[in-house]
């Protein structure tokens, strides 16, 4: 759909419909999601509820004139963390849907904590005046993020890679530091074929 | 390296002035996008997996000697939609102990991706369903790693081992060789200087030297590596480890029946299309045929005096049965390799990422990235900036070294086009006898003509 | 209460809002979770919450010129979000599975062998 031409500060009537549909579509999938992400008990559940919040929020993303960024959205987060963290759920869960229930009052607690700072939050945002200025028109400029990335932000970048090294070596190491122990003490129920004749 | 003038954003597509004329409304722009969607969208999809599927079946039962469905409609072509409507009407079964609600959300899960990514396909220089997404190709690939969600839920809400093991091969096969994929695509579109796909295909319409894949070495070679992690990563064989049927009886989808069980074949086959395409677009000149005929019709077209709607639409319509047919044979060669190779363990479809196309693709990212710097190419766009079959002009340009590398990668490649076609036809040839010798119907029910029939 | 918002005309304060929406959802499954990866997942929606905050400045108050002087900061910002979150989520998980192998669970209220 054509999600640059609507995003574009032309104002007319008809662009502000199109924007507002899609606004409130995408921001009722991430909102709605969110809050199935905070309320549901069963755990792969909630990571299908933050694949739609993520994907909702790329969906924002596309509306914000960030396209590049709503498709590193999808495929580092939707296509990459939550695989990664349904992985982790699979391994860690014994049997397929595993549940930890939270005490009632500490429930009530963080709800009522945040229902207010969510009322709060709500209320600084409204009754703030936001100086704002236009986005300029014309296409994405998609070039000039990677001028920008290689060009002001390149210490960051290259510290960002740095790290990005460091802890894919830290959790090669930690996974690697698992199958010894599991290999050792079997009767810790470690290994991974321990797991799966768990699941069988 | 090249950066494109960028096409004016409030320009409308060919289509949208075909139909509301010069200036449609942005919500009529909304309201017709949202309708193409649903129904030209919905139904190409369609319309290529059931091919794909009918041709999947042609090409294996040749392979193995067999014909394949030749029953319903001409050669079998409407086998698939047969084999839709029995779908259509089995039950649909969810096994009691499973997690029922993402057991019916992971097919759905599974196949909006796949039809999402023909949003940016080029088909033609106008056939493009929103040529203005300037991250077009980075798009299609962000929305197919989201496809696996949906394999990795199936696994799992099936609450079933074999169905488990299969989604968590998937999700180590397809996390593993989204890298290769990612970096080998990023070898052609460094050569290329964007990742909008319309764009692409006007890079490479002067001809077969002006492809892609031939600009230079690494390209080619990456060429190769993408359509090896496409493979894997769209669970072709021989990396169809999360459905291994020798083991695993059917993998992710085991529990799954009716329509349910067929929306993660659409998925599949309308993901093998995009990969395919992408591979079309990215490097096999896109929508141009090898002379550059279509380009140099578009670019004359495309001049205010020569502007004409119906020309324009003929060219969109013969480029997108080029691409397509780019696109198919590609997919044929997945067909090919399918029934051909056998299937490797997980381990050893992981060490070939890891240890052999990772390392691979990083060292042609970094060989492409240096060629750049020194052998530049011509930047610009064939027929529009430049006449690509005027070497004289190549020579004054200054690029003598880049037009000679493209024009002995072309014949390379171009050799080896020829050799495999001829394989191919060798292959067909004597395949033919011996099919006719297997499957020739022995007289066994006709007596013959001196005999006596007993009454 | 919402005087102060158009509700047809999208600007800065929709996005504002719905982050921080987001950013009490995350917060909240922070707290309610006892599972270590639900609390990563809350971990998150809040830094997806940021990255909605950083974009909608970066759209509605950029500051900056178009063309060659249009400024990508919230853009650039964000993307550095998404990166470390990956790596995070990464080594999270790595310890999660360590924690899983010595205690069998993944239940944070277990985590208390350091108590003194």
């Amino acid at each position: 759909m054509s999600f640059s031409v609507l995003a574009q500060s032309d104002i007319s009537d008809a662009a502000n419909t199109a924007t507002a549909v899609l606004f409130y579509l995408f921001a009722i999938m991430a909102g709605g999601s969110a809050i199935c992400v905070a309320v549901s008990r069963n755990i792969v559940r909630t990571a299908v509820a933050l694949l739609f919040t993520l994907t909702g929020v790329a969906g924002l993303y596309f509306l914000l004139n960030a396209e590049f960024l709503a498709a590193v959205q999808l495929v580092v987060y939707a296509g990459g963390t939550l695989i990664l963290i349904i992985f982790g759920v699979m391994l860690t869960s014994k049997s397929p849907f595993s549940r930890f229930e939270a005490k009632l009052g500490e429930v009530v607690i963080a709800m009522s904590l945040a229902c207010v700072l969510l009322f709060a939050l709500v209320m600084g945002i409204v009754r703030t005046t936001f100086a704002t200025d236009e986005f300029p028109t014309g296409n994405y400029p998609i070039d000039r993020l990677g001028q920008v990335l290689l060009g002001d932000y390149l210490v960051p970048f290259e510290v960002v890679s740095v790290l990005l090294l460091a802890v894919m070596i830290g959790a090669a190491y930690l996974a690697k530091g698992r199958r010894r122990e599991g290999e050792e003490g079997a009767a810790r129920s470690g290994s991974l074929s321990r797991q799966a004749r768990e699941w069988s | 390296m090249p950066i494109l003038a960028q096409q004016s954003l409030s320009q409308p597509t060919l289509f949208q002035q075909l139909v509301f004329g010069e200036d449609p409304g942005l919500l009529v722009t909304f309201i017709y996008s949202f309708i193409l969607c649903a129904t030209v969208f919905a139904g190409l999809v369609s319309l290529v997996a059931m091919f794909c599927i009918w041709w999947e079946r042609k090409v294996a039962g040749h392979m193995q000697s067999r014909i394949g469905p030749n029953r319903v409609g001409p050669f079998g072509l409407l086998q698939s939609l047969a084999d839709g409507v029995k779908l259509l009407l089995k039950e649909d079964l969810a096994p009691d102990a499973a997690d029922h609600f993402l057991f019916r959300l992971a097919p759905y899960l599974a196949f909006a991706p796949a039809f999402a990514a023909f949003l940016a396909l080029p088909f033609g220089p106008d056939l493009t369903f929103e040529p203005r997404l300037n991250v077009g190709l980075f798009w299609i690939l962000a929305i197919l790693a989201v496809e696996v969600m949906g394999v990795i839920l199936a696994g799992w809400a099936s609450n079933n081992k074999w169905a488990i093991y299969g989604a968590m091969r998937e999700a180590c096969q397809m996390v593993s060789y989204e890298i290769p994929l990612g970096i080998s695509i990023i070898v052609g579109v460094m050569s290329a200087g964007t990742l909008n796909m319309v764009q692409l295909g006007h890079l490479q319409g002067g001809g077969l030297h002006t492809w892609l894949i031939y600009r230079n070495p690494f390209v080619f070679a990456a060429f190769f590596v993408y359509f090896i992690a496409s493979l894997a990563s769209n669970k072709r064989a021989p990396f169809d480890l999360p459905e291994s049927e020798s083991e695993l009886v059917a993998g992710f989808h085991t529990e799954y029946s009716g329509l349910r069980w067929s929306f993660f074949f659409f998925a599949e086959y309308g993901a093998m299309f995009v990969v395919g395409g992408i591979q079309a677009a990215l490097f096999l000149g896109a929508w141009h045929d090898p002379f550059g005929l279509i380009g140099a019709a578009y670019w004359k077209l495309m001049l205010p005096e020569n502007y004409n709607v119906a020309a324009l639409f003929a060219l969109n319509c013969i480029a997108a049965a080029i691409f397509c047919s780019k696109a198919l044979l590609i997919i044929f060669i997945q067909m090919w390799l399918r029934w051909t190779l056998p299937r490797p363990r997980i381990d050893q479809v992981l060490y070939a990422c890891v240890k052999v196309l990772l390392p691979l693709a990083c060292v042609l990212l970094l060989g492409g990235a240096l060629w750049q710097w020194l052998i530049p190419e011509r930047p610009g766009i064939p027929w529009k900036d430049y006449n690509p079959f005027n070497f004289v002009q190549w020579a004054e340009a200054g690029f003598t070294a880049a037009l000679v590398i493209q024009i002995l990668l072309m014949l390379i490649g171009l050799a080896g086009f020829v050799a495999t076609i001829s394989w191919i036809a060798y292959a067909a040839a004597s395949g033919r006898n011996l099919k006719q010798r297997l499957t020739e119907p022995a007289p066994i029910d006709e007596p013959s003509e001196g005999e006596v029939v007993a009454t | 209460m919402l005087a102060g918002i158009q509700f047809g005309i999208i600007g800065l304060q929709h996005y504002l809002v719905l982050a921080a929406l987001l950013f009490v959802c995350g917060l909240a499954t922070i707290l309610v979770k006892r599972n270590a990866i639900g609390i990563l997942m809350g971990v998150e929606l809040v830094l997806n919450a940021a990255n909605v905050n950083l974009v909608a400045f970066n759209r509605f108050a950029h500051g900056g010129g178009a063309g060659p002087a249009l400024k990508l900061d919230g853009q650039v910002f964000a993307i550095f979000v998404i990166v470390l979150a990956a790596a995070e989520a990464a080594v999270a998980l790595a310890i999660f599975l360590n924690f899983y192998n010595n205690f069998s669970t993944i239940d944070v209220e277990r985590a208390q062998n350091l108590r003194g």
